[in-house]
């Protein structure tokens, strides 16, 4: 029972920052800032939505393929919103500002 | 504990009506693939729901596949979009 009350408040977290999330992807008014919100959507939502399925799994093998499935998110996820910003940023520029000069690369 | 997992099926599903909204309507395709992005984690924690309710471990397995493939994707859309340069949307 009180495993079910602890996994449901990890649960819920998560939906909330699904919730969040999507809501500035659907009200923000640049790129940049959506890819922020989506960062914030792909990080800590898949965090405690994993986080309460591992707890209401217990400790076996499963248990341990979701932790691997919550370290893969971990990794590809902000390297695959590092690409779109740069992608874009790139896209964006003037013709003369100078890619080698610029600190933001 | 089932019921607490399909509230959170139907309410992630609504979220990912929100995100093909962003998906259809956004400016560029910068939006577009951010949107498809958000809704491959989406479908993951999805994935893994459906699992627990239906008492079938095997679907982690489906899953791990899953974020495989959309990472893939997401890398090569994000080279294509790169490669266009200019002001073309």
């Amino acid at each position: 029972m009180i495993k079910t009350i602890i996994a449901g408040i990890f649960i819920f977290g998560g939906l909330f920052f699904f919730m969040v999330g999507t809501l500035g992807i659907l009200r923000f008014p640049d790129v940049f800032t959506r890819i922020h919100s989506a960062a914030k959507c792909d990080t800590l939502g898949a965090l405690l939505s994993l986080m309460g399925l591992i707890i209401f799994n217990g400790f076996n093998w499963t248990a341990l393929k979701l932790i691997l499935v919550l370290i893969f998110i971990w990794i590809t996820n902000p390297t695959a919103t590092h690409l779109i910003g740069k992608a874009e940023y790139l896209r964006t520029l003037d013709e003369g500002a100078g890619i080698n000069k610029d600190e933001n690369i | 504990m089932v019921k607490i997992l399909v509230f959170s099926i139907i309410f992630l599903s609504l979220t990912i009506m929100g995100c093909i909204y962003r998906a259809i309507k956004g400016p560029s395709s910068a939006d577009r693939l951010i949107a498809i992005n958000v809704i491959g984690t989406k479908t993951i924690i999805l994935i893994l729901m459906v699992s627990f309710i239906l008492h079938e471990t095997y679907f982690v397995d489906v899953a791990l596949v899953y974020a495989l493939i959309s990472f893939i994707a997401s890398v090569v859309i994000s080279n294509y979009i790169e490669s266009l340069g200019g002001k073309s949307r």
